[in-house]
Parts: C-alpha cells; sequence; structure tokens
C-alpha cells in the first residue's frame, strides 16, 4: 500500500539561518496567548472572563457555530486581558501563567475500548480538536464528517524548517498514541509522508498503523497538499484531513497522561537570530521568552513560522497555534538604486528563481534576503512560472484568476478542492508581477466554504 | 544617490501638497521607480521574494533587441549608399547615417506610445506599467525605412489605446501591440508600407532626382519572390534569383533591403540567444514556431511543380522576412502568447504554419508572418481553453475509477 512518489516541480530556497540541533529549556512566560485569528474562519465565543483563574486544559472558548470544539488554555494562570480589534473582533486572550502549572486531570484514555464516536468526543473534550484540519478549505476539522484519508507529514521542506526527526526524538510512545486514535476516525488510512532518502526518527520509521509513503523531490514535497494529490486525491464531496506531526505527539500525550500538555519543541531560525537553536516552549508562549538577547533588533521582521506562509509578530507577540519555528529576517524598507542595488544589477548574490539573475547557476550556496517586495504588483505578464514550482496537476494562474471573477463554477473545475494557501507560496514567492496569491486562494476558499460546503 | 533620492522625494511631497497635482503622481512615480526598486515590503503572505520584476525582464528584451538595432542601423546606411550613385561612404558614415535616420523613429514610437499610457495612468490614477518599453523598442525595428514619422505616431496611438489600453492595459492585451500597430499601417496607408519604395532610405527622392544607381530595384527579396506569380517577374527563375546575390549565406548576412531591424540573421540569434539563456523567452514557443514555418515550407516544397517560390528550399525561405525576427521577439510575447505548456506547442506551430503559407500562396502580400501571428494571437485563448478541457476532465475521471 505504501506509495513512493517524486515531486519534480518545486523549489528549495536556500537562505542563511538553520537552527543547530541543540535544544535549551525556554524559561516559562509570564504570559501565554490563544489567538482566535489563528483558526481561520473562526468565530470565537467567550467562556472565560477577565480575571477567571484557568487550568491547562480548561476551554477558553469555543466555535460559535460548532460548539463542541473547544479552544483550551495551555497553561493555567489567570485571564489577563482580552484584546480585541476593529469590530470587537477577539484577536488574543492573554493568560497570566502561575509559576506552576497545575492541569485539568482526566484518565488516560484507553484506547483499545474506543470507537469513531467515543474517539471524537475524546479529542474535543481534551481540546485537541483545532490540532485536525480539513482539506479543502484548510480549517480546523468538522467533527461530523469522515475523512477517506488522514495525512501527516512527516519533515517539513520549507526554508530554514526545523527538522522533525529533531522535534520526534523519544516521542515514539506518544506519537504512536496519537497515530491509533487518528486511525479510529478515518476507514482509510492515515498516511505518514517521509522523506526517501536519508533515514529517519524511530519515532516515524517504527509507527504502526500507519501507511508510510516515500517522498523525494524539492519544496513543496514537505507539504501535506501535494502529498495528498499525489497519493489520494481529494474530489468534489470528498474530505482529508491533516494533522501536523508534532501535535500528533500532542494529542498522543494527552491520551497516555491525561494532561494537556501542549509543549513542544520551537526553531529559532532567520539570518538575524543569534542564538539559532531548540527551544521548549509551550503552545501560545510569548516570543520574547526566546528572542530575548538572541536576536537582533534593529529593522527586523519576527515571523512566527516559516518565511513563506508564517505571519508576522511583534518582539514581544505570541507564538502560533500550529508553528515550531520563529524566523527573523531584515526588512528590506530601503530605496535601491538601481544600478546599484536594484532591479538592474547583473545580481550574483540576489535570490531567484529566474534565470535573469546569474545567481541561479553561478549564487552562493545559501543567500541573504530580505522582505523587500522587488518591484511593484502588476497584472499577470509573464507566463509559465507558477507552473515551475507547483507541483499539481492543476493550472495555478488560472486558478487565481477564476478566484479574481468570483466564477465558483470554474474555480471548483480547475482544482480548488485540493489547493491551500499554502500550497501557492512558491508561486507567490517567484510571481514577477508580485501577485499575492494565497491571499487570493483563501479569498476563494472563503467563498467555496460559504457557498458550496 | 542620496542626492538624486532628495530631488525624488522632494516631488512626490509637493505633488502631495493639492489634490490637482496629486494626480500627476505617475509622472513623478514612474521616473521614481525607474531609478529605485521601491521600499515596499512584503505584507502578509510570502515574507520573501523572487529578485524578478517586470522592469528587469521587460529591460532584458530590450537588451536583446541590441544587437537588431546596431544592424538595422548600419544596414539603412548600406543601402542608401548602394542605391545612391552620388555618396560613397564609409562603415562608418553607413552607421552614422542609419542612425540618423533611426533614432527619431525611437523617439516617435516612444513619445506616442508612453504619452498614451501617461494619459491614461492619470486618468486611472495607477502607477505606468512597463508594457510599452518592449513595444517601443519593437515597432521601429519593424517599420520600413521610409515610413512617415507622422504615420508612426499615429499607429502607436491606435495600437495602444485600441490595442492595449481598451482591454484594461498591460497584460491585458489580446494582440501583439507592435504588429496591431505594423498591420494598422499596413491597412490604412498600403504604399508607405509595402511595394518597391519604402524599403530603402530616400528612395523616391533619388528616383526623381536621377541619382538612384541603375539596376536597384528597391524591392525586398520577399518582393522579388512575390513576383514570381505576377505577370512581369523580377526573375525568369529560381535560380537567375538565388544567383544575383541571394544565396543562402547572403540570406543569411541580410544586407539586403527591408524592415529596419529584421533582416539580418545573427543579431536576431543572438537576441535569441541571450534570451533563452535568461528563460525570458519560451523556448517551447520559439522552437514550434519555428518547426511549423519548416513543415509548411516543406509541404510547399512537394508540391512545387512549375511555381518558382515554392521550390525555394525549405530554410532558405525561414532567413527571409520577418520569419525569424518574429519567431524571437513577436510570437514569444507571453501576454498575447498560450499560457499553458502545452498550447504553447500548438500555439507557436499554428503561427510558423499560417506564416509561411500566407506568405507564398496568397497573391496580394509578400509577407505572412505579421498575419499569421495575429491569427495565433487571436486563437490563443481557444487553445488554452482545449488544454484546460483536457485537464478538468482527467481530474472528473478519478472519481469515476476510484
Amino acid at each position: 500500500m505504501s506509495k513512493s512518489i517524486k515531486i519534480r516541480k518545486g523549489l528549495d530556497i536556500r537562505i542563511k539561518g538553520e537552527a543547530e540541533r541543540s535544544s535549551i529549556e525556554a524559561p516559562l512566560s509570564s504570559t501565554y496567548a490563544i489567538k482566535p485569528t489563528d483558526f481561520h474562519g473562526l468565530i470565537p465565543k467567550l467562556l472565560k472572563k477577565v480575571g477567571d483563574q484557568v487550568k491547562a486544559g480548561t476551554p477558553i472558548f469555543q466555535d460559535k457555530y460548532r460548539e463542541h470544539i473547544k479552544y483550551v488554555s495551555p497553561v493555567s494562570g489567570k485571564i489577563q486581558e482580552i484584546k480585541r480589534g476593529s469590530k470587537r473582533k477577539v484577536l488574543e486572550v492573554i493568560i497570566e501563567a502561575d509559576k506552576e502549572i497545575s492541569y485539568e486531570e482526566s484518565s488516560p484514555v484507553d484506547l483499545a475500548s474506543l470507537d469513531r464516536e467515543t474517539a471524537k468526543e475524546a479529542l474535543l473534550a481534551g481540546g485537541l480538536w483545532p490540532f485536525i484540519k480539513m482539506r479543502p478549505i484548510d480549517v480546523v476539522a468538522n467533527y461530523t464528517d469522515t475523512p477517506k484519508s488522514i495525512f501527516v507529514s512527516g519533515f517539513d521542506s520549507s526554508p530554514l524548517a526545523p527538522d522533525y526527526d529533531y522535534l520526534l526524538y523519544s516521542k515514539d510512545k506518544e506519537f504512536q498514541a496519537g497515530v491509533d486514535i487518528l486511525n479510529k476516525l478515518t476507514d482509510g488510512n492515515v498516511n505518514l509522508q517521509l522523506r526517501a532518502k536519508g533515514g529517519a526518527d524511530a519515532a516515524f520509521t517504527q509507527v504502526k498503523k500507519a501507511v508510510v509513503n516515500k517522498v523525494s523531490g524539492p519544496h513543496p514535497a514537505g507539504n501535506v497538499g501535494p502529498q495528498i494529490h499525489q497519493i489520494d486525491p481529494i474530489n468534489k464531496g470528498e474530505v482529508v484531513w491533516t494533522v501536523n506531526a508534532q501535535d500528533v505527539a500532542i494529542i498522543g500525550r494527552y491520551l497516555l497522561t491525561g494532561r494537556y500538555d501542549a509543549s513542544k519543541l520551537l526553531a529559532l531560525t532567520g539570518s538575524e537570530a543569534t542564538n539559532r537553536k531548540y527551544y521548549r516552549v509551550i503552545i501560545g508562549a510569548n516570543a520574547s521568552d526566546v528572542l530575548n538577547g538572541n536576536s537582533n533588533t534593529d529593522n527586523v521582521r519576527y515571523i512566527s513560522g516559516n518565511v513563506l506562509t508564517g505571519s508576522q509578530i511583534e518582539a514581544d507577540g505570541y507564538i502560533g497555534f500550529y508553528d515550531s519555528q520563529i524566523t527573523v529576517v531584515p526588512e528590506g524598507n530601503e530605496y535601491k538604486f538601481f544600478l546599484t542595488k536594484g532591479w538592474l544589477i547583473p545580481g550574483f548574490k540576489k535570490l531567484s528563481n529566474n534565470s535573469a539573475y546569474p545567481s541561479k547557476v553561478l549564487g552562493p550556496k545559501k543567500f541573504d534576503v530580505d522582505t523587500n517586495l522587488n518591484g511593484e504588483e502588476r497584472a499577470f505578464v509573464v507566463t509559465g512560472e507558477y507552473e515551475k514550482v507547483f507541483p499539481f496537476d492543476i493550472y495555478p494562474v488560472h486558478l487565481i484568476k477564476s478566484v479574481m471573477i468570483n466564477d465558483i463554477d470554474s474555480m471548483e473545475k480547475l482544482g480548488i478542492y485540493e489547493v491551500a494557501p499554502e500550497d501557492f507560496a512558491l508561486c507567490e514567492f517567484v510571481c514577477t508581477s508580485k501577485i499575492n496569491s494565497q491571499e487570493i486562494v483563501r479569498q476563494g476558499l472563503d467563498v467555496i466554504h460559504k457557498e458550496c460546503m | 544617490m542620496k542626492f538624486l533620492r532628495k530631488i525624488l522625494d522632494n516631488a512626490h511631497a509637493k505633488l502631495n501638497k493639492s489634490e490637482k497635482t496629486k494626480k500627476l503622481f505617475p509622472l513623478v512615480d514612474s521616473v521614481d521607480t525607474l531609478m529605485f526598486t521601491p521600499n515596499h515590503t512584503t505584507k502578509g503572505g510570502a515574507h520573501i521574494r523572487d529578485g524578478i520584476d517586470l522592469k528587469r525582464t521587460m529591460m532584458f528584451v530590450i537588451l536583446a533587441l541590441i544587437p537588431c538595432l546596431l544592424f538595422g542601423m548600419y544596414n539603412v546606411g548600406l543601402q542608401h549608399d548602394l542605391a545612391n550613385s552620388t555618396v560613397e561612404w564609409s562603415g562608418v558614415d553607413q552607421f552614422l547615417y542609419g542612425l540618423m535616420k533611426v533614432l527619431p523613429f525611437i523617439v516617435v514610437s516612444y513619445a506616442a506610445g508612453l504619452g498614451v499610457e501617461f494619459i491614461f495612468a492619470i486618468k486611472n490614477g495607477h502607477a505606468v506599467q512597463e508594457g510599452y518599453l518592449v513595444s517601443g523598442m519593437l515597432i521601429p525595428l519593424i517599420m520600413p525605412i521610409d515610413t512617415p514619422l507622422w504615420m508612426v505616431a499615429v499607429a502607436v496611438i491606435f495600437a495602444v489605446v485600441i490595442g492595449k489600453e481598451v482591454f484594461g492595459g498591460t497584460g491585458m492585451n489580446i494582440l501583439n501591440i507592435a504588429l496591431t500597430a505594423r498591420a494598422f499601417l499596413f491597412f490604412a496607408h498600403p504604399t508607405s508600407m509595402s511595394g518597391n519604395n519604402v524599403w530603402i532610405s530616400g528612395f523616391k527622392e533619388m528616383k526623381e532626382t536621377g541619382s538612384l544607381v541603375d539596376g536597384v530595384s528597391g524591392a525586398t527579396p520577399l518582393g522579388d519572390l512575390a513576383s514570381f506569380a505576377q505577370d512581369q517577374p523580377a526573375y525568369s527563375s529560381l535560380g537567375g534569383f538565388i544567383q544575383d546575390g541571394h544565396s543562402f549565406v547572403e540570406a543569411m548576412w541580410g544586407l539586403y533591403p527591408g524592415s529596419i531591424g529584421e533582416s539580418s540573421v545573427f543579431p536576431i540569434m543572438l537576441g535569441a540567444i541571450f534570451l533563452l539563456l535568461t528563460g525570458i523567452a519560451s523556448w517551447r514557443v520559439m522552437a514550434s514556431f519555428f518547426a511549423g514555418g519548416l513543415v509548411m515550407a516543406l509541404v510547399l516544397n512537394q508540391f512545387a511543380g512549375e511555381n518558382a517560390y515554392m521550390q525555394l528550399p525549405a530554410i532558405h525561405q525561414l532567413m527571409y522576412g520577418g520569419f525569424l525576427f518574429g519567431m524571437v521577439f513577436m510570437i514569444t510575447d507571453p501576454v498575447t502568447a498560450a499560457q499553458t505548456t502545452k498550447g504553447k506547442f500548438f500555439y507557436g506551430f499554428l503561427a510558423g504554419f499560417l506564416g509561411i503559407l500566407i506568405r507564398v500562396v496568397n497573391p496580394a502580400y509578400p509577407e505572412g508572418v505579421m498575419l499569421a501571428i495575429l491569427i495565433a494571437n487571436v486563437f490563443a485563448p481557444l487553445i488554452d481553453h482545449m488544454v484546460i478541457s483536457t485537464n478538468i476532465k482527467r481530474r472528473l475521471k478519478r472519481v469515476k475509477i476510484a
């Protein structure tokens, strides 16, 4: 059953600043936050007020329209602040943490006795459901669905990505327990994808009850999107669920201990970070715990996640729910004279996937990059460049154009059910016309979610 | 550079003072973005971006055109010298004469085209996009040297307004802008765009003053070839044509009358190599265009019979006229070409095939490449539609198999 797939189209972006494989216990933050904005499309219904005491695992808010889905506190403490944006949208629920974490205690779950319904109830009750996302739409899964299969990627191929083998090292039992419960949720397979070349950690290779597939090729080989497309493609009306490998271990840990222990390893990366290592943190931690003293602060951008799909945070912002990485890169907010630094330089050191820069062939092994757009937004002119980095049997530019004109029929035909914004991250990177394709795909998915699901 | 930055910042500040002058923003902005890559940073999405932008892409096409331009200047001078019995020039003089003749075309082309672009940018309140940079250089290179400058200006304005801006500007046009300009003149002012009197600088004048060298007809090789179908052919047989300075090698050098930049194979090939190495032009379109032309020419060879024109060897045929220039610089325009990878093969082949067919078989126009490319432009969306339909069907089939 296990397959071996080859991703031919794609691009490994070689930039400076990967993390060294050694880990540090980050000090316990004084504040943590759960951000409803990490869960796209979620409208939260708050269950706690400012000043309420919570334990790790206590629900803080729930999905207004899917009330069983609860979002729980990662630590124990007091609700310090509920930050709101325009139209009173909840942006962050900030929790002032106790010195010592106390947990909502429940008994360990006996996996053998679970059927599908009780497995779902256990996950919902423990606040673990938000770790499960669904394709299409790429939002938190519907508990009423039965997915045709579940996908877990065993590696991350994005720029400066954390090493999953290191993240999951010695987490064999927890990962196995997580895989076991995922198996209860689907009639199909739990698919685990590993790199074709090089060994993987025992947590992955020794796993039972999962179909292990081998994937070779450049980024986005590690993304679940192309993996699903090649192994078990989604047609209209079908649903596939996805879970991050590290989150599978968190789920497993809950099942084994009965505690919501959301600690995980986080890689500090990027050319402007100095002490680039792995830090053990708890979900929702304040980034300053990791960044303090470990990064340049002058005109830099802090990204929770990787440079292609992450979200920008402040130096004292909170780390995203699904992220296992912080990247620090220089801001590029300077004018560049066209002959010395700008658009007409020979460009032996300029990062580009385009042969119009000799760096594609003659460049250094690792590039320095900043956040400059390197141009201005234009209409689509150049053709064929998205296709070079988009490993789907789908026409990316035409799909994007169908979203731009809000043509639902064409979106369906052109394959919107198979893609998520992250699958377009490389397209966005290489785009000559600087079109924000991830944002456009997200708009299209929102329309489909509203009208067709 | 700080000095220049200061001037531009001041200009922006002054413009922003009142609502009226704010509208002139595109004027300063276009100079600004030409001199400096702007300080815009990414907002959400991918935080880092590729170094490439549309300015670099367009500028590289212009760089690729420079060999053709220089050759064109030299050839204009050379042809004038050869036809004029009163002057005896060195190569440098010939080039300088060509330079003086060609430069006004470029100035008029850019002034008229960018003028229209600026008007639309100000009217619609957006920045000037780079599309015309390449068209503005292409248009002079595909004109006969004796085209009056006012005609060039009118054609440029027509092409930019009707060919591009009504469709929504750069990236939205259906027809190639440069060829739209040429086609406009071709049908609106045929006497200034074809025949034997327009290909050599000052030809009519020399004819009137009698300073024309005896035996210079002013015809392009394709004009001579087309005359085989007429009552009074320029040559009695194809052999006569080839022996009279039209051998294969001479055809490649291109030192004969023709549109300014199109006649010589070598500078075009330099441009082609540059565009292919930098990945700016699609090799798929170029290769299939060449293949399409070659196949048609071979087919015509098979059915030539007594027809002298159709007997012309296939490769020799492709060296003439605008075929190679069109292959490298016209058909590869990504906006008007087919956009799907497979579609590009069909598109290029169709254009090349029709180009030679129209050229050889029709009795009215000596050259067919311009019209063939325009027809292929029109068919490009249909080709894409068919390619995408098969893709949609293929993915729908998965459901049935499963």
